[in-house]
């Protein structure tokens, strides 16, 4: 009797071996360092809520790590000769979680609501197509005003993302508190501040490689009771680790680390020529910017604010990106030149510059160093820290001199440049204006090549780094931790957390 | 006992008026513009002009106090400007979290506090009430997210007791609900602890040395029955007054302790929405907790008639 027990047991011991490891199903937990907003992908604006978008919600097309356009919703596209159209071909069979049937339709009346709803935040992305074209049940052809080199990358965020026409239609602006897309998990459901979840969606195009029977989003804002969490096993994965918990996570055998540079930057914006404000020595003449560029060493930054694990940088792009121009490379520290331009600008005694930095520990930390590397120069930097919504309200009402701030980053490196130098442009709080910066710009919009939009790239980054309306300082590496029973995750630039072909195995 | 009742009740609803125009009016003068940070990183010019006529921002200000309390008075606060889930609903998902936080916590606190008190009042210049001090001090004294962060590294991480953070609803399942609230309520209830010994020991002090425990003791009874019929009883009515106000403090929020065991309770709620510029948000959870204050109030000075019989007759 006692031998058949053990025989039984064995037997199904073996059993839940042999069906374990990639067909294991889990309920996967990701901490999250804040609560997203609103779950509608034309309304929201939260980089945490493209993490749960990554999961809820298909794209028309995705990037691969090296930022190249690849399909996802969309098999393939051509973009006319003249570059005023683009025609796209659908992939067939895919449902939306409400059982509506994807199409060409649906794609019309996606970009007719980021285009027109009133609360869309999505508007300046899709600003180029003109109108659309349902030339077939699986084909669209998208009408431009003219070329647009930015649109595909548009399209792989969440200007591309696809929601159910049919739940849009009935729940309106308040399609975020039930949020209905095509994604490879559908949207079960939320507390604010404590959780959001969604469940794997049975008939999704792609549902061989997803391994989860679920996914919970947890914001958990406190860095080390994150990773505390992820040590104790409360959580299986969480992103935005600190820099100064690594040195603990990577002492943790049952700890992952892995992390990719960012897309964005972190920095100082000058007003150049923002209301009365802009009128300083600092705003007229841009030796000083050049010197106080030339008194950081931002490798040194790096190390002592990050110890080293994000990447100091000197453009709008890391020097990991494509687009990053090679000719101007990242150097040390200068305080001789530094002084020099000083003097030559005619402060040789010293300039006092007032920065307004945002009101949390790391942007302070990078200020305080900042203003140590400064001073050994001759400029006498004053910090005021701001909370975040007032010092962005300052900077955008010109009241300010100088303003630490970064910026996300987007795939396309237009995102990263054009309305912050065009004259006019929507993130000119400097009010910096160049023709030739405009002409750049424009240009590298519309040109339709890789190759030739590089070159407009190069010759803009020269005129930037002499002007220096932004001064950058470094990239923010997004660095994630997970359990090790965690295999096959892949780290993106753009920080998402995607889980096709993820496993779980105990 | 009526009377007074309708008497505070009568005083009690101007206060909330009040409160209600300083809320609306104090947050109206915080910096910043809460539509740059709503409109998305891009901040679009055209969605701005949208989104600012939609939420009525253009309106004059008292315009604005008059839609928010009509709305109000019919039980509609709003909608989060940050998720679009209406006010009440995040009020309803947040107060029995931090309901129940604020009764654990007070369970901790008492169960501590009382007893501490009473005891270094009893044994005062002893040992005994040295060390009782010495605990209620350090419970006063550690800051509690300092407390909070230990507590998860040693009881999760190391010994892998209790969960580290987060909520389980009683309703989904009571033990692991208790379970999550250990931590977090005791770290709130030993600051609240110290609070409650200190004044327990000083109001049992001044009545040990009173008339009537004299006479208790004179009269041969038992040092247990003296202490706890005769002096606690009445040494009592200002420690309710504290507990009621402790706990109406709870409810309010405890915002560190909350952020430290990602509590989603009121605590929370209210700072994430003051800093993301929720003004709906904020608006209805200040009205609400100081509702819950008044309220709180309220039963103290009641209890005030159980306890003390002299108050009944009058």
């Amino acid at each position: 009797m006692l031998n058949l027990k053990t025989a039984v047991i064995t037997a199904l011991l073996g059993a839940t071996a042999l069906t374990a490891s990639p067909a294991f199903a889990k309920d996967l937990r990701i901490a999250l360092q804040s609560d997203a907003d609103v779950l509608d992908p034309d309304q929201s604006r939260t980089f945490v809520g493209r993490i749960v978008y990554a999961s809820l919600c298909d794209k028309l097309v995705d990037i691969t790590p090296d930022l190249e356009i690849i399909p996802q919703l969309a098999t393939s596209w051509v973009t006319s000769d003249d570059g005023t159209s683009v025609t796209m071909q659908l992939r067939e069979g895919v449902l939306f979680h409400d059982g509506t049937a994807f199409n060409a339709e649906a794609v019309a009346a996606n970009i007719e609501r980021s285009q027109t709803m009133d609360e869309s935040r999505r508007k300046s992305e899709l600003k180029s197509i003109t109108s659309t074209e349902v030339t077939g049940e699986y084909e669209i052809k998208l009408n431009l005003a003219g070329p647009d080199a930015t649109l595909l990358a548009q399209l792989a965020d969440r200007a591309g993302m696809m929601v159910s026409p049919t739940a849009a239609n009935a729940a309106g602006v308040d399609f975020g508190l039930n949020p209905v897309c095509s994604g490879a998990f559908s949207f079960t459901e939320r507390v604010a501040q404590d959780k959001i979840v969604l469940t794997k969606f049975a008939d999704y195009w792609n549902a061989d490689e997803i391994h989860f029977d679920s996914v919970t989003f947890l914001p958990i804002p406190d860095t080390t009771v994150r990773l505390a969490n992820l040590q104790s096993g409360d959580i299986d994965m969480l992103e935005r680790l600190a820099a100064t918990d690594l040195t603990q996570a990577n002492g943790d055998d049952s700890i992952v680390v892995e992390s990719a540079v960012s897309l964005g930057y972190q920095g100082i914006t000058f007003n150049i020529n923002n209301g009365e404000k802009g009128d300083n020595p600092w705003g007229n003449d841009k030796r000083l910017r050049q010197a106080l560029s030339y008194a950081i060493d931002r490798e040194a930054l790096n190390q002592v604010v990050f110890e080293g694990a994000f990447a100091p940088g000197n453009q709008s792009f890391p020097s990991s990106s494509p687009w990053y121009n090679a000719s101007l490379p990242l150097e040390g520290a200068d305080v001789a030149k530094a002084k020099a331009l000083l003097t030559e600008a005619g402060f040789a005694d010293g300039i006092d510059l007032e920065v307004q930095v945002p009101n949390s520990t790391e942007p302070l930390a990078v200020m305080q160093v900042v203003q140590a590397m400064a001073a050994q120069a001759g400029i006498n930097i004053q910090l005021t820290s701001k909370e975040f919504a007032t010092l962005l309200a300052d900077q955008s009402a010109g009241d300010f001199t100088a303003s630490q701030i970064g910026w996300s980053g987007r795939v396309d490196p237009d995102g990263n440049n054009h309305s912050f130098m065009v004259e006019g442009g929507g993130l000119n709080d400097a009010k910096y204006s160049n023709p030739k910066m405009d002409e750049l710009m424009n240009a590298a919009r519309v040109a339709p090549t890789t190759a030739e939009r590089k070159a407009f790239y190069d010759e803009a980054m020269v005129i930037m780094l002499d002007d220096l309306p932004r001064l950058f300082l470094y990239h923010v590496n997004w660095i994630w931790a997970y359990s090790d029973n965690m295999k096959g995750f892949t780290a993106y630039p753009d920080g998402m957390i995607r889980l096709e072909g993820v496993t779980w195995t105990e | 006992m009526l009377p007074f009742l309708f008497r505070r009740i009568l005083i009690a609803l101007p206060t909330i008026v009040l409160i209600s125009i300083f809320v609306f009016a104090l947050q109206k003068l915080l910096p910043g513009d809460p539509l740059l940070v709503l409109a998305g990183e891009e901040r679009d010019p055209e969605t701005l002009a949208l989104l600012r006529e939609k939420y009525r921002f253009n309106d004059p200000i008292w315009m604005q106090y008059f839609a928010w309390v009509g709305n109000a008075l019919q039980g509609d606060l709003g909608v989060s400007l940050r998720t679009n889930q209406p006010v009440t609903e995040l009020m309803g998902q947040k107060l029995p979290v931090t309901i129940q936080l604020a009764v654990m916590s007070m369970i901790f606190a008492l169960v501590i506090g009382i007893p501490a008190g009473i005891l270094s009042a009893v044994k005062k210049g002893t040992a005994t009430d040295y060390i009782a001090n010495l605990v209620a001090l350090s419970g006063l004294s550690i800051p509690n997210f300092w407390l909070g962060i230990m507590l998860i590294l040693l009881v999760s991480v190391k010994w892998q007791l209790l969960p580290a953070s987060g909520y389980v609803p009683l309703s989904e399942d009571i033990w692991q609900s208790v379970r999550t609230m250990l931590m977090p309520s005791f770290v709130l209830g030993t600051a609240l602890a110290a609070t409650l010994m200190r004044h327990t020991r000083s109001s049992m002090l001044s009545v040990m040395n009173a008339d009537y425990v004299r006479t208790a003791r004179a009269k041969g009874l038992a040092e247990r029955v003296v202490i706890l019929k005769h002096a606690l009883r009445n040494a009592l009515t200002p420690i309710v007054t504290l507990t009621a106000l402790l706990f109406g403090e709870l409810v309010a929020g405890a915002v560190l302790t909350e952020q430290i065991f990602t509590i989603p309770g009121f605590g929370k709620l209210i700072v994430d929405a003051v800093f993301n510029r929720d003004y709906a948000v904020v608006q209805g959870v200040v009205l609400v907790t100081a509702a819950g204050f008044i309220v709180m109030n309220l039963f103290a000075d009641m209890m005030y008639f159980v306890l003390n019989p002299r108050l009944r007759e009058q």
